[in-house]
């Protein structure tokens, strides 16, 4: 099944009501593929959950202190970086945390785990705003807003960083995976220490 | 009747066996950091500001910090560098709000007195007043209204200023051994930026710039740099202070062949990994660019520490906030001539360093948690006896020297 929107939709709002009821319908049965194109882009309602999920199963990830699921979350071919907005948008390739392939993810784990000194702590990730930026031939461009807070052994939380995720996402098997995940922190300065991923 | 005793400032007084203990209020007083700005970086001492690169044309700025202070660092018209102080010379509000960027002139939000790249009050609004009335005394001479300029050397594409017309030359500052070494790097080839990295460490900033001169922590807590080979108490290395004390080189040498390989010196490393294996062995196989294997890092006192950590080469900009708050902001940078796999290498081994750095991480949660004990025991002493009492050159990174010639350097100039 397949519901065009029309591009006046986000301007009528009985009739984006009336919509989201048709799609509703069309989720609740079973065996069906639901496909939604929207006019403001090519995004679709079963995607967006599906990254939704994603983001939220790799912030409960770092959130519980998993690391060794972290790598599952990317191809072997990925890049991964946190870099500030100061950075990012100036173009400069620096990043905070640059890992160029799987195996240098691997790496960060196992640096993490037997040569690194840091004072224990407890994080949380948020995560919001999920929007597909792009959808085609397999290839998703996403982002999302994280605001990580973070708890040092004997002291309140604080907000360790805010900023986006600016992703692309492939599909690979029955799961999505980082192709590309750059961490761009709002922060000017980092609080003391990065030390876990974004 | 008890006497109340009048208010007065606790007189300081260096510990006993002053040459290898250092007092903890040394980290805590507000009143001496404020004395420590006057003495070093608002003093006769060349502070670094930034790189030519990171203004390459005509109004081209950037803001940098010269101790507490934040400065303009610009290209004027004529291709010169120019450092001006980042305060309206009218009513002292901030003049340039963004961190870099590119302006004819500039003007200042609140009441618009504009100036240009030099720093020269071009016009202020109603500087005649308005409908006959008001505007500024007829002798206001604009010419002694610019901003406060800083004294300006640039050499092979870095920027330094001081605030002391009278302070020696540069190349007299930083002394034939440290020029030389700072030579090594900006040999005058064009430079590649590549990004920035900055932290807010909670610390008073000498415990960062005594980091940066003790090589003995970096056998012991830094595992990443022992296991790999890169830094290790059995390969030939030198500690030299220069400069009285002022400035610092550590210079170590590394091979392949050391490394992640045991020897009677390293079994009494609990922080070699033996067994632990890297992945991508890029991250810490640097390639001899320099033609000497080796890594040589520099503190500069007051305000940086060049490093070279394999093919990773930054500038660590250290910016003193207030007592117990130190900026550490990292400038990158590669040459322009730098074929992909160098500039892939060091990309790669930026993540040795950094806020999020292999081995940087290990100093920055060390050092914030050094800033509540100092101020939880502000009358204790540390001792910095490693490698003996005195502060000549050594051959060795199981040594302190460079820490106790800094603090015999800094007594003297700060009258402790």
């Amino acid at each position: 099944m397949v519901i065009a929107f029309p591009p006046s939709i986000g301007r009528h709002r009985a009739l984006r009501t009336e919509i989201h009821a048709l799609i509703m319908a069309a989720q609740a049965r079973p065996g069906e593929t639901l496909q939604v194109t929207d006019a403001r882009g090519p995004s679709s309602a079963a995607l967006r959950s599906e990254l939704r999920d994603l983001y939220d199963d790799y912030a409960a990830c770092l959130d519980d202190g998993n690391l060794d699921a972290w790598p599952g979350f990317f191809t072997e071919d990925c890049v991964y970086a946190v870099t500030s907005h100061e950075n990012f948008s100036e173009g400069l390739p620096l990043a905070a945390i640059y890992c160029r392939g799987l195996a240098m993810i691997r790496d960060r784990v196992a640096a993490l785990r037997a040569a690194t000194v840091y004072e224990p702590r407890v994080l949380r990730h948020m995560v919001s705003c999920v929007r597909v930026k792009s959808a085609e031939a397999g290839l998703v461009r996403s982002e999302a807003n994280f605001a990580v807070f973070e708890c040092l052994s004997d002291r309140e939380p604080h907000v360790l960083m805010v900023g986006r995720y600016v992703d692309v996402v492939v599909r690979h098997g029955a799961a999505l995976k980082f192709q590309e995940r750059t961490c761009v922190y709002d922060n000017y300065r980092v609080r003391t220490s990065l030390v876990m991923p974004v | 009747m008890t006497a109340v005793a009048p208010a007065q400032t606790q007189e300081r007084r260096w510990p006993e066996k002053a040459a290898v203990r250092i007092p903890a209020w040394i980290y805590t007083d507000p009143e001496l950091f404020e004395r420590e700005l006057q003495t070093f970086h608002y003093g006769p001492a060349w502070s670094y500001v930034g790189l030519e690169c990171e203004v390459p044309s005509s109004g081209s700025f950037k803001r940098s910090w010269v101790g507490r202070r934040s400065v303009i660092m610009v290209r004027d018209e004529t291709g010169a560098i120019q450092v001006l102080e980042n305060r309206c010379a009218h009513r002292g509000s901030m003049l340039c709000w963004k961190n870099k960027g590119k302006e004819s002139s500039f003007t200042c939000p609140y009441h618009h007195w504009n100036y240009d790249l030099r720093g020269n009050l071009l016009g202020l609004p109603f500087l005649r007043g308005a409908m006959g009335k008001g505007g500024m005394p007829r002798d206001f001479d604009k010419q002694k209204h610019g901003l406060r300029r800083l004294r300006v050397e640039t050499r092979n594409g870095v920027v330094w200023a001081t605030y002391d017309e009278a302070a020696p030359t540069l190349e007299t500052f930083l002394g034939p051994e440290i020029m030389k070494l700072v030579d090594r790097s900006f040999p005058g080839r064009q430079l590649r930026l590549l990004g920035y990295n900055r932290q807010l460490l909670p610390c008073n900033w000498k415990f960062y710039f005594e980091n940066s001169r003790d090589p003995y922590h970096a056998t012991l807590l830094h595992s990443f740099f022992t296991t790999f080979g890169l830094l290790r108490t059995d390969t030939p290395f030198k500690a030299v202070p220069t400069e009285g004390g002022r400035h610092g080189i550590m210079a170590s040498t590394y091979s392949r062949d050391t490394a992640s390989k045991q020897n009677e010196v390293t079994k009494q490393l609990a922080s070699l990994k033996s067994d632990f294996r890297l992945n991508d062995m890029e991250v810490v196989t640097p390639v001899d660019e320099f033609g000497d294997s080796s890594m040589i890092n520099l503190s500069v006192f007051p305000s940086v520490f060049f490093q070279q950590h394999g093919n990773s080469l930054a500038i660590r900009h250290i910016i003193p906030k207030d007592v117990s708050s130190t900026e550490l902001s990292w400038t990158f940078f590669g040459y322009a001539d730098d074929d992909d796999a160098m500039h892939r290498r060091r990309m790669k081994q930026a993540n040795l360093l950094g806020p999020a750095g292999h081995v940087a991480v290990d100093d920055s949660e060390v050092l914030a948690l050094m800033q509540p004990v100092a101020a939880g025991f502000p009358d204790s002493t540390q001792v910095i006896e490693m490698g003996g009492r005195d502060t000549a050159p050594q051959e060795t990174m199981v040594t302190e020297t460079l820490i106790r010639a800094f603090y015999q350097f800094y007594r003297e100039k700060m009258g402790l």
